[in-house]
C-alpha cells in the first residue's frame, strides 16, 4: 500500500510540475511600494489583468496558460537585480524591468542567459540596435526618439522655427534624466534654439531653486524627464510661478494622471508625451467581463483605463504577439526564451492587428528587424484637460528625428560593443 | 540695485522658508532624542503616515479595504461620507496618540535599557513597519490634500518689490504656501516651548530629558512620558506631513522628507528646539545660495550634497551641533 501511495504521489507530482513547465512565464517586477508606488502599481495592474484576461478568455497564447510571476523591486535597482535572479530560473520567457536602472544592471545578464528584456520606451536608448544588443528591445520608442518628437512638436507648432527659442530640460538627475540631453543638444545645434539643461535631485521634493531659475530666466519652453514625486512637484512649482502650461512638456513618464491631480486646476494645460492613445478602447470591456467581474483585478480594479494602466496594458500585448509569433515561427506552443527573443525579432504590429485585439491604434505601427530592435519611435502630444479630469489627444503620432537619433545610436552602441567585447551581427543561434 | 542683487535676496528669502519646512521635519526627531536618547529612524515615515491617515479619513476612505475585500470577497472602498477638516485633524491626532502608545507598549518597554545603536535599530524596523502598514491601510496611491491651504506666489508681494529694480527684475517671489508653513512653525515652537516650560507634564518631559533616574525617583512616569514625547512628535510629523503633501500630493515618497532634517540636526544640535529652527534656516539659505552662485559652475542639483557638506563642516568644529549638549565623559 506504501509503495503504491507513493507512486501515486510520484506521478501526481510529475503530472502537476510538468504542466507547471509547460506554462508560459511571464513575471511582472512590479513595484507597488516605495516612493513611486503610484507609477509602478497601475503599470503592473493593466499588465496582469491583460494576460489575466487572455487566460481566461482564450486558455492562454496559442492554447498554452500563462503563468504570471509578480516580483516587488520597489523600483530598486538591487532589489530588480535579486527578482530576476529569483524568477528567471522558473522559465521565464520575457523581462520588463519597467526601470532603467534596473535593465543597465541586467543587460549583461539577460545576454548571457540568454532570456530577452524588452524595455518600452525606457531603459538603455542604443539597445535599438540589435546588432549589438541583440536579447534586448526597446520598441516602440526610446528617449532619444521622445526628444525628437517633442523639438518636431515644437517647430510644427512655431511654423517650423525654433531659431533663438530657449527651451529647457528640467531633469531627474540620474541616468535616465540624462539620456535626452545629447539629442536635444544635437537638434539645439540644427534648429538654432538655444538649449539648457536643469538637473533636479532625486526624489525632487524640492525643487525651488530650479523653478527660482525658470522664473529669472523665462524660457519658452520647458521640457521635462521625471518620474515619481518630481512630475508632481514640478507640475505645482510651474503653476506656482505662472509659467504657462501649453509650454511646459513632459515625456511619457510625466504625463498621467497622479502626475497632474495634486496640482488641481492649476495643472490644466500642461502638456506630455505619450506611446500609446488613450481612450475607451472595446479591451477594457474583456477586461472587465473576464477579470474583473470574476473577482480577479489585479490591485483594487480602480486603474482601468489610465494612462499607465493602458501601457501596461499595451506593453502585455507587446509580450503576447512576441510569444505568438515565436509560436508560429518554430511550430510548437510551449515556446523557450531563445524563441521568443525570435518572436520579438520578427513583430509587425499593424493596424489591422490592433483593431483585432480591441485596442485600435493604440500604438504606431511597426516592425522589428535584427538591425533595428526599437521600432517606429513614434509618440503623441497629449493635453491635461483640469476640468474634465482626462488627457486629451492633441496630435496624431509624430515622427521622431532618425536622422540626428540614429549616429547617436550607432557611436553609443558601438563604443558599448567595443567596452563589452561584442561583435555586431544579427543572433545566429 | 541691480537684478542679480535683487535675485540673490530672493534666494534668501526663499532659502528661509525652505529652512522652516526642513526645520518641520527635524523638530520631531530633536523631541524623542531629548527625551529619551533615540535617534527615531521612523520620523519621516510618521509624517507619511499622519499625512495619508488624515487624507483617508477626510475622504472617508475605509482603512485596509484591500485587505477587507481579498478576504471576505467584497467591494468596500469609501463609507460615503467626507469628513471637515478640523475633525479629521482631531482623529489622526487620536490615531498619532495610538500609536505613540502602541510604540512604547510593544517595542521600547522591552527594550529598556538597551545600547542606543539598539533602539536605533528599532526605529529602523519600525520604519519599516509603519510604511508597509500604512500602504496596507491606505494604499498606495497619490492623495490629493484639500485643507484649502493657499499655493502659488503672491501676487502683492510680487507688485510691490517689482519696482525695485529694472525690467529685468520681476519682484520678490514668495510661495503662500510657505508663507503659512512659517506662522504654522512658529505657532508650532511657541507651543511646545510653553508646553514645556509652563505646565506639570512639560516640566516632567524637561526633567526626563535631563536625568531619567532623577526623574523617576522623584515620581515621574517615564512609561507615560514617552509615550507623551512620541505623541508630540507624531504631532509635528502630522505638521510636516500636510505642508510637505501640499505641495506633491499624500504619497509615499514623503517619508524621504527625513533625509532633509538629517544635516539640520548635525548643523542644530539633536538636543535643541531652537536648534532645529536655526539649523533648518541655515542649511535652507546655504543650499540655495550655493545652487544660485556655483550650481551653473558645477551641472547644478547641488542642494542635497551641499546640506550635508555644510553639516560635515560643522560637525568637525562642534560636534554636537550649534545648540547641542556638549559631551563630556571622564575616563
Amino acid at each position: 500500500m506504501k509503495l503504491q501511495t507513493l507512486t501515486a504521489v510520484a506521478l501526481s507530482t510529475a503530472l502537476v510540475s510538468g504542466s507547471a513547465l509547460a506554462d508560459l512565464v511571464i513575471p511582472d517586477l512590479s513595484y507597488r511600494t516605495g516612493p513611486y508606488a503610484a507609477g509602478g502599481t497601475p503599470f503592473s495592474d493593466g499588465f496582469q489583468d491583460y494576460l489575466k484576461m487572455l487566460n481566461a478568455r482564450d486558455g492562454g497564447i496559442g492554447g498554452e496558460e500563462i503563468r504570471i510571476l509578480e516580483c516587488e523591486t520597489g523600483y530598486n535597482t538591487e532589489k530588480g537585480v535579486e527578482c530576476y535572479e529569483s524568477t528567471k530560473g522558473e522559465g521565464a520567457l520575457i523581462y520588463q524591468p519597467l526601470s532603467t536602472g534596473i535593465t543597465y544592471q541586467l543587460i549583461p545578464k539577460a545576454t548571457a542567459d540568454q532570456i530577452p528584456l524588452h524595455t518600452m520606451g525606457y531603459g538603455r536608448t542604443s539597445a535599438s540596435n540589435g546588432e549589438v544588443f541583440n536579447w534586448v528591445f526597446n520598441y516602440p520608442a526610446n528617449y532619444w526618439d521622445a526628444a525628437g518628437v517633442i523639438v518636431n512638436y515644437l517647430l510644427d507648432e512655431n511654423s517650423g522655427d525654433l531659431k533663438d527659442k530657449d527651451i529647457a530640460l528640467v531633469y531627474h538627475n540620474s541616468a535616465y534624466g540624462k539620456e535626452p540631453i545629447r539629442t536635444l543638444e544635437a537638434l539645439a545645434e540644427i534648429h538654432g534654439f538655444n538649449f539648457k539643461p536643469i538637473a533636479v535631485d532625486h526624489p525632487g521634493q524640492e525643487q525651488k531653486s530650479q523653478w527660482l531659475q525658470i522664473r529669472r530666466e523665462r524660457p519658452d519652453y520647458v521640457l521635462m524627464w521625471g518620474w515619481g514625486v518630481m512630475n508632481q512637484v514640478a507640475i505645482q512649482e510651474a503653476a506656482n510661478i505662472g509659467f504657462p502650461m501649453e509650454n511646459f512638456i513632459g515625456n511619457w513618464w510625466s504625463g498621467a494622471e497622479h502626475d497632474v491631480t495634486p496640482a488641481g486646476a492649476a495643472a490644466n494645460g500642461y502638456k506630455s508625451l505619450n506611446m500609446n492613445r488613450i481612450g475607451d478602447l472595446p479591451v477594457f470591456a474583456e477586461i472587465k467581463k473576464h477579470v474583473h467581474e470574476e473577482g480577479n483585478a489585479s490591485g483594487d480594479g480602480s486603474n482601468l483605463g489610465t494612462v499607465l494602466y493602458t501601457r501596461g496594458m499595451y506593453a502585455a500585448m507587446l509580450a503576447q504577439e512576441a510569444i505568438a509569433k515565436a509560436q508560429e515561427i518554430h511550430g510548437v506552443a510551449d515556446v523557450t526564451p531563445v524563441m521568443v527573443r525570435d518572436g520579438m525579432e520578427a513583430l509587425a504590429i499593424s493596424a489591422d492587428r490592433m483593431t483585432e485585439l480591441g485596442m485600435e491604434n493604440i500604438g504606431p505601427e511597426f516592425s522589428v528587424s535584427c538591425e533595428d530592435h526599437g521600432g517606429s519611435g513614434l509618440g503623441i502630444v497629449q493635453q491635461w484637460d483640469a476640468g474634465e479630469g482626462k488627457w486629451v489627444a492633441l496630435t496624431d503620432y509624430i515622427e521622431p528625428n532618425d536622422d540626428v537619433t540614429g549616429p547617436l545610436i550607432d557611436e553609443d552602441s558601438a563604443a558599448f560593443a567595443k567596452e563589452a567585447g561584442i561583435t555586431p551581427g544579427c543572433y545566429a543561434g | 540695485m541691480s537684478a542679480d542683487f535683487l535675485y540673490g535676496i530672493e534666494v534668501i528669502l526663499n532659502g528661509l522658508m525652505a529652512g522652516v519646512m526642513y526645520a518641520l521635519v527635524a523638530l520631531g526627531f530633536v523631541l524623542i532624542f531629548k527625551a529619551s536618547g533615540i535617534f527615531n529612524f521612523a520620523q519621516g515615515v510618521m509624517a507619511l503616515f499622519a499625512a495619508l491617515t488624515l487624507v483617508g479619513i477626510m475622504e472617508g476612505q475605509v482603512p485596509f479595504s484591500h485587505l477587507i475585500n481579498e478576504v471576505f470577497g467584497t467591494e468596500v472602498h469609501h463609507f460615503g461620507w467626507h469628513v471637515p477638516a478640523l475633525l479629521a485633524i482631531a482623529i489622526t491626532l487620536f490615531v498619532m496618540v495610538a500609536f505613540a502608545w502602541a510604540v512604547q507598549k510593544f517595542l521600547f518597554k522591552h527594550l529598556v535599557g538597551q545600547e542606543p545603536i539598539i533602539l536605533f535599530m528599532a526605529t529602523i524596523g519600525l520604519a519599516y513597519f509603519l510604511e508597509g502598514f500604512g500602504d496596507l491601510m491606505w494604499g498606495s496611491n497619490i492623495k490629493t490634500l484639500n485643507l484649502g491651504l493657499p499655493q502659488g506666489g503672491s501676487r502683492v508681494i510680487e507688485d510691490m518689490t517689482a519696482k525695485l529694480g529694472g525690467d529685468d527684475f520681476y519682484g520678490f517671489f514668495i510661495d503662500k504656501l510657505d508663507i503659512v508653513a512659517t506662522g504654522v512653525a512658529i505657532v508650532l515652537v511657541l507651543s511646545l516651548i510653553c508646553f514645556s516650560q509652563f505646565t506639570k507634564q512639560g516640566r516632567a518631559m524637561r526633567a526626563v530629558a535631563d536625568d531619567h533616574q532623577a526623574a523617576l525617583s522623584v515620581g515621574i512616569s517615564l512609561n507615560f512620558i514617552w509615550v507623551l514625547v512620541w505623541s508630540l512628535a507624531g504631532l509635528v510629523a502630522l505638521v510636516a506631513g500636510v505642508m510637505w503633501g501640499a505641495k506633491s500630493g499624500v504619497q509615499f515618497s514623503l517619508s524621504l522628507i527625513a533625509l532633509k532634517a538629517l544635516p539640520v540636526l548635525m548643523l542644530g544640535g539633536f538636543t535643541s528646539i531652537p536648534g532645529a529652527i536655526v539649523g533648518g534656516l541655515i542649511i535652507g539659505v546655504g543650499e540655495k545660495l550655493f545652487e544660485y552662485l556655483i550650481g551653473p559652475m558645477v551641472g547644478g542639483a547641488t542642494e542635497n550634497w551641499f546640506a550635508y557638506v555644510l553639516a560635515l563642516a560643522f560637525l568637525v568644529f562642534r560636534p554636537q551641533g550649534l545648540f547641542g549638549e556638549k559631551i563630556i565623559e571622564r575616563v
